[in-house]
């Protein structure tokens, strides 16, 4: 039987195995939409504030599950603002497939109204990209979007629909089964040889793990591993989740703002095994000064990461879940004694650190601050530390999914939040987007039907707060903590450190009631200034089953640390700033 | 820093290039001479890339090329074992004092005299890149009015080809 493109849109997404999709309506998806109404029993469409909105939504579906997410907008402006979020997704390696809308193909290339050449503007920001012209190519090239997203390392693939292929009609069979991603590769033989060789030669091993494990599945392998050649593992903030906080090898994030005992660790180390990472510069730090002292094993799925930031002494590509369990299975089973000592060590120097980190925070006045952030008339010894936020919030949120935005509280829940369970944390880690927390945060609701909770800043909260209304209106158990200084607090700490505190446009003077806000949204909210009142909010927040904005004040002088400078190195790190 | 000169092989449908090129842009990655045509098989195009880098650099760059979805193969061709060519169309002044010394030049290098005017001639020559610089050179003082080149093409000497193994 004969149907349009527009059914045939949503029928390949029903076949691909899509429930939950995302967007935005507009002119040129309205037949699209309209089928969406036919098949709404079928499958569900999430509708958005704003494209970027329904985009980061996508992806919050995608990395809470694993899944492809999916996000629908129109032409022109529509297509735009899908600009970032797909960015987002490439730069985090998360699958999604974005359609759009646009003019018809007579009208292409002639400036018509809302015509964007949205395959050329996301060509550098996607997998690959498609524009169908054809309705007889339509759902092969679908099939196809889906099958590039999920294949080898994920990412976002784009697929542009003129109006007018919408409407065409022609014959359509929904296959029985979605696309099965292509082939693995699967890593050498010997080149793992050679990798065991190397492990059972040396001193002192470090794991250091990127999102690539996630993706990979490869959490449990990773343990088995580290259990077995005795070494400690570190990650970078891609890789949070991956393996349980509280696991005993484990010593958390490294790099620019990680672990002082994850970072310090590697660079003590004379093996890292690099698994399913890509060397970032916020991992590494300078790269010139970087692995002066260790040889590099490194293994991924893509052959392009090797060697590309970081050149490795050993590169293999393969999956890493296959690669790393027989590995395990080749190397012999050590005890590093003297090793784990110093590992040890390093543990009990970062937990001092903390402490009188956060000692000094209590004693801290905020009378003299520039940005009048303090409006708590609380003495700073009753205040909240950011930790003391994350610490109360992770007390309350069981199974929930912690998503962030970009900034210091970003830094401060990865380096504190208790993780147990793989694709629990959602950050943007490779582009940093503000404003990506609200849209992932209520994705990965959808996705997972458990609570999200979003730990952002003033800053961040402000630049996408209008999906606050997608919440409310589909009810989203979310639980929105603004951790409230006043400021830019990143880019406050940056001047602070190297701009001799010249506090440009990093002061907020804003008088946003985010109480207020929330309740004008439809939404609850309520504000915390010390302890108790955060755990009475939270208790509240996490019963309540809806949208739930607590608001936290925090001076706006607490700082991310340890942090190694951009282009520093592990010599240059900063613990403490007087 | 070496010329390295590769084979790629893409499917036959429009966005290709920018594809490819926007690959070299975004990455960073110089090109010398790019060029592209037809093939044996009308469902692929072959694109001919040069570019000067180290061994680390070619590396980068043939992985790079392979993650983009139409692209079907690539090779970088052994430079000793492939015929490489670039064709030049160049027109210079027809003067009679210089018209005798040009046509020898022409018949030197075993280029050919495509179009006669009574102010100018345009000369066609094909060969490596060494041969087209040493001609553009020893004709500029008679008066070179424009030109083009292609850019390299090249293929391997002997049965091996560039064929699409995905």
């Amino acid at each position: 039987m004969k149907i349009s493109g527009a059914k045939i849109v949503v029928e390949t997404l029903i076949e691909q195995g899509c429930d939950t999709i995302f967007g935005y309506p507009g002119g040129q998806v309205i037949n699209l939409f309209d089928e969406l109404y036919i098949a709404r029993d079928r499958i569900t469409h999430i509708l958005a504030a704003h494209e970027q909105g329904a985009a980061h939504a996508a992806d919050g579906y995608a990395r809470a599950t694993g899944k492809v997410g999916v996000v629908i907008a129109t032409s022109g402006p529509g297509a735009t603002n899908l600009v970032t979020g797909i960015a987002t997704a490439f730069l985090d390696s998360v699958p999604m497939v974005a359609i759009t809308g646009n003019v018809p193909c007579s009208l292409i290339g002639r400036d018509s109204f809302q015509e964007v050449d949205i395959v050329g503007v996301t060509m550098p920001i996607t997998k690959h990209n498609f524009i169908v012209k054809d309705i007889n190519e339509l759902a092969d090239t679908l099939r196809m979007a889906f099958k590039i997203a999920k294949s080898g390392r994920p990412g976002p693939v784009l697929v542009d629909i003129p109006k007018d292929v919408q409407v065409a009609q022609c014959e359509f069979t929904a296959n029985a089964q979605p696309v099965i991603p292509y082939p693995l590769t699967f890593a050498p033989e010997d080149k793992l040889m050679q990798a065991a060789k190397l492990i059972n030669n040396c001193e002192r091993p470090y794991i250091y793990f990127g999102g690539g494990v996630i993706s990979g599945k490869a959490s449990e392998e990773i343990m088995a591993l580290a259990e077995k050649i005795d070494s400690p593992i570190g990650c970078s903030l891609m890789g949070l989740s991956a393996v349980p906080t509280d696991h005993p090898h484990f010593l958390g994030m490294q790099g620019m703002h990680g672990h002082y005992a994850s970072s310090v660790a590697q660079d003590e180390a004379d093996l890292v095994i690099a698994l399913g990472a890509r060397f970032s510069d916020r991992a590494t730090g300078n790269k010139n000064r970087y692995a002066q002292n260790f040889k590099i094993i490194h293994i991924d799925i893509d052959g392009a990461e090797l060697h590309k930031n970081i050149p490795a002494d050993l590169a293999i590509k393969g999956d890493i879940r296959d690669a790393v369990d027989r590995l395990a299975a080749l190397c012999e089973r050590k005890q590093h004694p003297e090793w784990s000592e110093k590992i040890a060590e390093l543990r009990q120097e970062e937990a001092q650190r903390t402490e009188s980190a956060l000692k000094a925070a209590y004693e801290k006045s905020c009378e003299n601050c520039a940005a009048k952030c303090d409006k708590t008339g609380l003495p700073a010894s009753e205040r909240l530390t950011p930790y003391d936020i994350v610490d109360i919030i992770a007390a309350h949120a069981g199974d929930a999914n912690v998503v962030t935005d970009v900034g210091q509280h970003q830094m401060w829940t990865a380096q504190r939040y208790p993780f147990k369970t793989p694709r629990t944390f959602l950050t943007s880690g490779g582009l940093g987007t503000m404003g990506y927390g609200m849209g992932a945060a209520i994705g990965a609701a959808a996705a997972t039907g458990r609570t999200s909770v979003l730990f952002t800043g003033d800053g961040s909260f402000g630049m996408n707060l209008n999906e606050l209304a997608t919440a409310v209106s589909q009810n989203t158990p979310l639980v929105v903590v603004i951790m409230n200084n006043g400021v830019l607090g990143m880019v406050r700490q940056w001047q602070t450190l190297f701009f001799d505190k010249h506090y440009s446009n990093t002061t907020l003077s804003r008088q946003t009631d985010f109480v207020k806000l929330a309740e004008a949204f439809g939404a609850k909210g309520t504000r915390a200034f010390s302890k108790e009142e955060l755990e009475k909010a939270a208790e509240e927040a996490f019963s309540c089953g809806g949208t739930y904005v607590i608001d936290c004040a925090v001076d706006c002088d607490e700082f991310v640390l340890p942090m190694l400078p951009p282009g520093g190195s592990i010599d240059d790190i900063i613990t403490e700033i007087k | 820093m070496d010329q390295y000169v590769i084979g790629v092989l893409v499917s036959n449908i429009s966005g290709v290039l920018s594809r490819v090129s926007g690959m070299f842009t975004r990455r960073g990655f110089n090109i010398d001479s790019l060029t592209v045509g037809e093939t044996e098989s009308s469902g692929f195009s072959r694109i001919t890339i040069a570019f000067h880098g180290d061994s680390d650099l070619k590396d980068r760059i043939l992985q790079q090329l392979q993650k983009l979805h139409d692209v079907r193969e690539v090779e970088v061709l052994n430079k000793n074992d492939t015929v490489i060519r670039e064709l030049l169309l160049i027109k210079v002044r027809n003067k009679a004092d210089v018209r005798q010394d040009i046509m020898t030049a022409v018949e030197i290098f075993r280029s050919k005299i495509v179009d006669y005017s009574t102010a100018s001639l345009t000369i066609e020559l094909t060969g490596e890149t060494s041969k087209i610089d040493a001609f553009i050179e020893l004709v500029k003082p008679y008066g070179i009015m424009e030109m083009c080149r292609t850019g390299l093409v090249a293929i391997e000497r002997g049965e091996n080809c560039l064929k699409t193994v995905k």
